[in-house]
């Protein structure tokens, strides 16, 4: 079967109110191609799930977000996500803030379509304050331990970020960590994978080796080939992060002036091909 | 050699926090803790396990600043994946940074004011609900100051011994808070009923500063001690090995 489509096929599945998960790390290999595209259409209401960059940020500062399912929200190199913190300064969203383990271990019970799984993450901090939905359970056994039942975390959307996959949607990660994007595939209705290139499937052997395979294709329906489809994240080995670039959109945040400005000059475009054409001429700009 | 500086003192500070620690993951945040933890390795816990801030795992000791000692041998790949799996199996030793600390330990570096407004959002959760109750925890505190050694969080992290107190003998099993290192003195949680105390002042130091800077009552007991200060042996290791470039004294107050 054949799952290449666009980048705007892709995102014209996303229909109000709809929970999306996002893959990637930080500022780190994230499907910000993807993210753009949803800027770029009037889908509102979304329930977002990620390990948080500015993936998290830009849909915040669109006004995007109804509800936020979080560990942490960071540029790495830029520790605190000014749009993020605007946003919930300003109560923006719902804040669904877990600890990270949390967040990992509610996507694999999606993932395998269990009610919850159990966990001593949580316990006696704030998370089950916060998010009084939380409950706890009791092992049947024994020791009789209690503890934090997490809720499975069901995806409708799931979009992700590869260096490299095959038209089946068979995806390679080729940089130093495969992140969570297996588990946010496999917790969701419709998965969708941007990548670095599109490559024969005889090919990827050229690439990395066979433990670099971490999407096989029952967790893939969609693959775009988008070079630079994570900028201004990490993609290693492809690219690092653009930092100037990232400082350009962290100092975004200052007030709504500076906001409008990267919004027209980057965001307010007719496509991907326009956003990476705006960034090379403010590269030039900048030399 | 002259005589060692505040940083110095804090950095060896940490490294005795890990003392007794063995094969366990030594994670750090801040510079002055990454210095401490080499420093351990490198001196009296040789068996603790360092990563390259991403996800390797380093047999042979970085320096935090200046140029890298040769290429880095790695003994191991601890992908986020494998992080979740390492803490809750216990195996780690975390020092982490605090925005707000009670007298109990409850941490908070997620956000100040109420979480469902904050007035200043900060880190998030992060893994600290996990780290606290799963595996020993210390805090690095550069800034120390009533804002920070609260009466009560904001929020709670980081679980402190009264909630973990409260969780049951079962459930709490496995929660350690070994040691708060601030700027002015070194402090555990050494009291029958599990409050901060004031283990030993830096150089320089006076207990008096100590408490008016603390913003709860600290447990205070007869004459405390001064911390201890790097042997000659370790200000090299911190001075020629681990940080040349000296990144260590911007991280301190003052």
């Amino acid at each position: 079967m054949d799952k290449r489509t666009t980048v705007a096929e892709a995102i014209s599945e996303l229909r109000d109110g709809m929970t999306i998960g996002i893959g990637g790390w930080g500022s780190r290999r994230k499907p910000m191609a993807l993210v753009r595209e949803i800027l770029r259409r009037p889908v509102k209401d979304l329930t977002v799930v990620s390990y948080g960059g500015p993936d998290v940020g830009l849909l915040c500062a669109a006004g995007k977000v109804k509800k936020l399912v979080y560990g942490f929200v960071s540029l790495d190199s830029i520790p605190l996500e000014p749009h993020f913190r605007a946003a919930r300064q300003a109560g923006g969203f719902e804040a669904a803030e877990l600890d990270e383990g949390m967040l990992q271990w509610g996507l694999y019970a999606a993932a395998c379509r269990l009610p919850f799984l159990p966990t001593r993450a949580g316990l006696g901090s704030d998370v089950l304050r916060i998010n009084p939905e939380l409950k706890r359970v009791r092992s049947p056994y024994a020791d009789g331990e209690e503890l934090v039942a997490m809720p499975a975390i069901e995806l409708d959307v799931a979009i992700v970020h590869m260096n490299r996959a095959d038209a089946r949607g068979n995806a390679q990660f080729l940089g130093p960590d495969p992140y969570f994007d297996d588990l946010y595939c496999m917790a969701a209705k419709r998965r969708f994978v941007s990548c670095e290139r599109i490559v024969d499937t005889a090919d990827f052997s050229k690439h990395g080796s066979f433990h670099t395979l971490k999407l096989n294709r029952t967790m893939v329906d969609g693959v775009i080939e988008v070079p630079g489809g994570a900028h201004f994240t990490e993609c290693p080995p492809d690219y690092g992060r653009d930092e100037a670039f990232q400082r350009a959109y962290a100092a975004s945040a200052r007030d709504a002036e500076a906001w409008r400005a990267f919004r027209a000059h980057f965001l307010e475009l007719e496509s991907e091909e326009a956003y990476q054409e705006a960034v090379r001429a403010w590269r030039e700009e900048a030399r | 050699m002259t005589a060692a500086t505040r940083a110095e003192v804090c950095a060896v500070a940490v490294a005795d926090a890990f003392r007794g620690d063995g094969e366990k993951l030594a994670s750090s945040f801040g510079t002055v803790p990454a210095i401490g933890a080499r420093l351990a390795k490198l001196s009296f816990e040789p068996d603790l396990l360092l990563t390259d801030g991403i996800c390797m795992l380093l047999a042979d000791v970085q320096p935090v600043s200046g140029e890298p000692r040769a290429e880095p041998i790695v003994e191991g790949w601890l992908p986020f994946r494998s992080v979740f799996d390492l803490l809750w199996s216990g195996r780690r030793h975390v020092v982490m940074v605090a925005s707000q600390i009670d007298r109990y330990g409850n941490h908070n570096f997620a956000c100040i004011g109420p979480h469902e407004r904050p007035r200043a959002q900060l880190l998030g959760m992060r893994g600290a609900p996990g780290n606290t109750i799963h595996h020993t925890t210390s805090y690095w505190i550069p800034n120390h100051s009533p804002k920070v050694f609260v009466e009560q969080v904001d929020v709670c992290s980081g679980v402190g011994y009264d909630r973990a107190a409260a969780l049951g003998p079962r459930a709490s099993r496995f929660h350690e808070i070994r040691r708060v290192i601030s700027n002015l003195g070194i402090f555990d949680f050494a009291t029958d009923d599990r409050r901060m105390r004031l283990r030993s002042v830096h150089p320089g130091v006076r207990v008096e500063e100590v408490v008016a800077a603390t913003g709860f009552e600290l447990a205070v007991e007869g004459d405390v001690p001064e911390s201890r200060v790097p042997s000659a042996g370790e200000l090299r290791l911190i001075r020629e090995v681990l940080d040349p470039a000296g990144l260590r004294e911007r991280e301190l107050a003052g």
